[in-house]
């Protein structure tokens, strides 16, 4: 049905191009200089042992739930910062229908003004 | 006529009206059996997405199809209802039957536990059947019924879990707001017919002159049909319907959502297309900043959840801003004239509508899988289930990277084709574009390490990879993202060209109907 | 002049209608306020369709003179059918939200339940 060639085609994007073929074939390139890179590791690594154990300044390792990082805490410094227009997108999101249909209305006003005002008369 | 023609030719009103009555036949074979009603349903899906692809293939080699109820004689003074099926038709069409099928997969383990099945099996194809009639339909009073038909189903399918009153209450939230919406656009469609005694969209388009009343319709459409889009700042209700369904409803409720989007589509570029410029405000760049404020909103917002469907809903509606950036860039850059950096514009939002169905809904089948293992949602009590999940976190993985736009998935090939057209049109757009991008992908780094990284916990011990049935739904999603991201000249050249093609052809959408007619 | 009275009556009815449901807390209150609108767009059709001393459109028993529009009486007897479908199911929400919530009120639901 579809010919061969068609499948290795390049997305042409009017100014640029992309084939997807060509970065397959430089991520594997990428992967096995990974692995070389990684095989002038040391080898000497034992299971078991105290290597394994997490290294916290020298401080006791908590129990897991504790040691976990949570999810609104992922991202703590770059919300904190972001913290104000959060808020104020909060307090848009009040969950009362009420005023999703006072924006609807809002809109509809602006959108009003905007497109059959201009045009002046009736 | 053989049978074969005879299939293809009354192809778009089998594609209606076999999932409406597999949706009323559903209780029937679920009174014999679970199993056979679940077998049932799915399968009506399957002959409704193989009836979608027929006709699309033909819509695709031999150009628009219409299909008329009643006396076949147009050129009598007689109402009737027509279905017109374009390329951008059938696109939509096969968004809608994809996601179906796959909910309803989907749908047999994760369900499995609730009462009620029988009317969530009809509501579910119900909800189908709506989709597809919006889609296909040529006929502005038709469209209506249909948008009803999708928001009361959706909104009872959103109510599914009764017992909880968020449920409950999203779904209430979401009828009023759908139910407001279609008033308006009853209210729009009665301002066409006292007008121009018509509710043929082409025969409509045909005649619009774009009088102080066609002004009036043009707002309050656009006002009501972004809202059920989930356009900001109309897309309050979308998080609160989105997290609190069942992940098998959101995946449909993102095709219902992209039907509501179709609707706009067809109202700027046909009903609208020949008057479009003589708005003093234009509407291209109307779209353009709806897209911007849509894109920033839907990011900014899913930086700050931790509820995962929460968050994930806020990613969709900063997907569906870059639909809307690439096609409002798309009409501005092809107003007078059709150019080709405004068809690729078009191209790039075009294929992004299907893309973030597929990118969206697989994360939200990823969350209801977290759900249904763990019974969490809230992304501070997850951790560390990768080491029980595995296939899970793969699937997420996939879909992180095609919900970021991370080459070489299907995301990364729309948003290049939409980052290149708006640069072209404005630079500042397109970095806005691209930063909205890294930070959805941040936000779903955010959700691999705290759901499925991190210490394994002893609360999720006993926590066992999903049954079959909802890995094989998760599946046959990623497999088509990784298609899509791997090939995406084909599904270009094949799929959403000729539909961008016949969305800006509203000259051959009009004429096809007037040739029926044997009119002017 | 007398005419735009019934189109006077849908604008006062689909501002009553949206009135209702932005500022009315009740949520029996705001679906009222949808019927209204609905009532109002219905209003609308049919009087699209209603010309001065016409008869209804029956072709059969037609005694003659002009008849109205029969379209928009088709598109309405639809439009009430729907509706009547979406007041049963915002109803019947609204039953499922008292039974968690103990509340009417729109400001109150939504929360954890009680």
């Amino acid at each position: 049905m579809l010919p061969f060639e068609s499948l290795l085609k390049t997305l042409q994007t009017g100014s640029g191009f992309w084939n997807p073929l060509v970065w397959i074939v430089a991520i594997i390139v990428a992967l096995l200089v990974v692995l070389i890179i990684r095989g002038f590791g040391k080898k000497d690594y034992k299971k078991g042992t105290s290597q394994t154990q997490a290294f916290l300044s020298g401080n006791p390792e908590y129990d897991k739930e504790r040691m976990h990082i949570k999810g609104s805490n992922v991202y703590w410094g770059f919300s904190e910062i972001l913290n104000w227009i959060i808020n104020l997108l909060k307090k848009m999101h009040t969950g009362n229908v009420s005023d999703y249909v006072l924006w609807f209305v809002i809109i509809i006003a602006i959108l009003f003004l905007s497109i059959i005002i201009p045009a002046g008369a009736i | 006529m053989n049978a074969l023609e005879f299939f293809v030719v009354n192809s778009p009103i089998f594609a209606v009206a076999i999932p409406l009555l597999g949706a009323f036949l559903t209780p029937i074979f679920g009174m014999i059996n679970d199993k056979l009603r679940n077998v049932f349903a799915i399968f009506i899906m399957i002959i409704t997405t193989g009836i979608v692809f027929a006709l699309s293939y033909d819509v695709v080699t031999n150009g628009i199809r219409t299909y008329i109820f009643g006396a076949q004689d147009l050129s009598l003074p007689v109402v009737r209802i027509l279905f017109e099926v374009d390329a951008m038709s059938c696109f939509m069409a096969i968004i809608s039957v994809i996601l179906a099928v796959v909910a309803l997969i989907y749908s047999w383990a994760f369900m499995k536990e609730n009462t009620g099945l029988d009317k969530y099996y009809t509501l579910l194809l119900l909800m189908t059947t709506g989709m597809l009639g919006m889609e296909l339909t040529g006929d502005m009073f038709n469209f209506f019924v249909f948008l009803e038909i999708t928001s009361i189903s959706s909104a009872a399918l959103v109510a599914f879990w009764i017992n909880r009153g968020k449920s409950v209450e999203a779904g209430f939230k979401y009828i009023v707001i759908s139910t407001i919406g279609a008033l308006f656009v009853l209210f729009s469609i009665a301002l066409f017919y006292g007008q121009y005694n018509a509710l043929n969209m082409a025969i409509i388009a045909n005649s619009i002159q774009f009088t102080f009343l066609d002004k009036i319709a043009l707002v309050l459409l656009i006002g009501a049909l972004a809202m059920k889009a989930g356009i900001v700042p109309l897309h309050m209700w979308l998080p609160d319907a989105y997290s609190k369904a069942p992940s098998s409803v959101t995946l449909v409720l993102v095709a219902a959502t992209q039907a509501s989007l179709y609707g706009l589509l067809r109202l700027c570029f046909t009903i609208y297309g020949n008057m479009i410029t003589l708005s003093p405000v234009s509407i291209g760049w109307l779209l353009v900043l709806f897209g911007i404020v849509t894109i920033l909103l839907g990011v900014i917002m899913a930086i700050a959840q931790t509820d995962l469907k929460r968050l994930i809903a806020f990613a969709a509606v900063g997907e569906i801003g870059y639909m809307i950036l690439g096609i409002g860039t798309g009409l501005v850059t092809m107003s007078p004239s059709i150019s080709a950096a405004g068809l690729t514009a078009l191209k790039g939002g075009i294929f992004h509508i299907m893309n973030d169905a597929l990118d969206i809904g697989l994360m939200f089948l990823v969350a209801g899988a977290i759900f249904y293992a763990t019974r969490e949602t809230s992304l501070d009590r997850l951790g560390g289930l990768a080491r029980n999940m595995k296939y899970t976190t793969a699937f997420f993985i996939i879909g992180l990277l095609a919900v970021s736009g991370l080459p070489p998935m299907n995301g990364f090939a729309s948003k290049l084709l939409i980052y290149e057209s708006t640069y072209q049109l404005n630079p500042i757009l397109a970095i806005i574009a691209i930063l909205a991008s890294i930070l959805l992908l941040a936000i779903f780094v955010k959700v691999l390490h705290s759901a499925f990284l991190g210490p394994a916990l002893p609360r999720f011990n006993e926590v066992k990879e999903v049954p079959k049935s909802m890995l094989f739904a998760m599946a046959i999603i990623a497999g088509i993202i990784i298609v899509f991201g791997v090939f995406p000249d084909i599904i270009i050249t094949n799929i959403v060209e000729p539909a961008a093609n016949a969305l800006v052809n509203n000259a051959g959408y009009i004429s096809k109907i007037l040739s029926l007619t044997g009119g002017a | 002049m007398i005419f735009n009275f019934p189109f006077i009556a849908v604008a006062a009815l689909i501002i009553v209608g949206l009135y209702a449901v932005v500022f009315r807390k009740n949520l029996i209150k705001m679906i009222i306020g949808i019927t209204i609108i609905e009532s109002g767009v219905n209003l609308f059709l049919i009087t699209l369709g209603y010309r001065e001393g016409s008869i209804a459109p029956i072709y059969t028993s037609s005694p003659g003179g002009i008849m109205s529009l029969p379209v928009p009486q088709a598109l309405t007897l639809t439009s009430i059918v729907i509706g009547v479908a979406v007041l049963a199911l915002m109803l019947s929400l609204v039953i499922h939200i008292y039974r968690h919530y103990n509340t009417l009120d729109v400001r109150k639901i939504g929360g954890d339940e009680e």
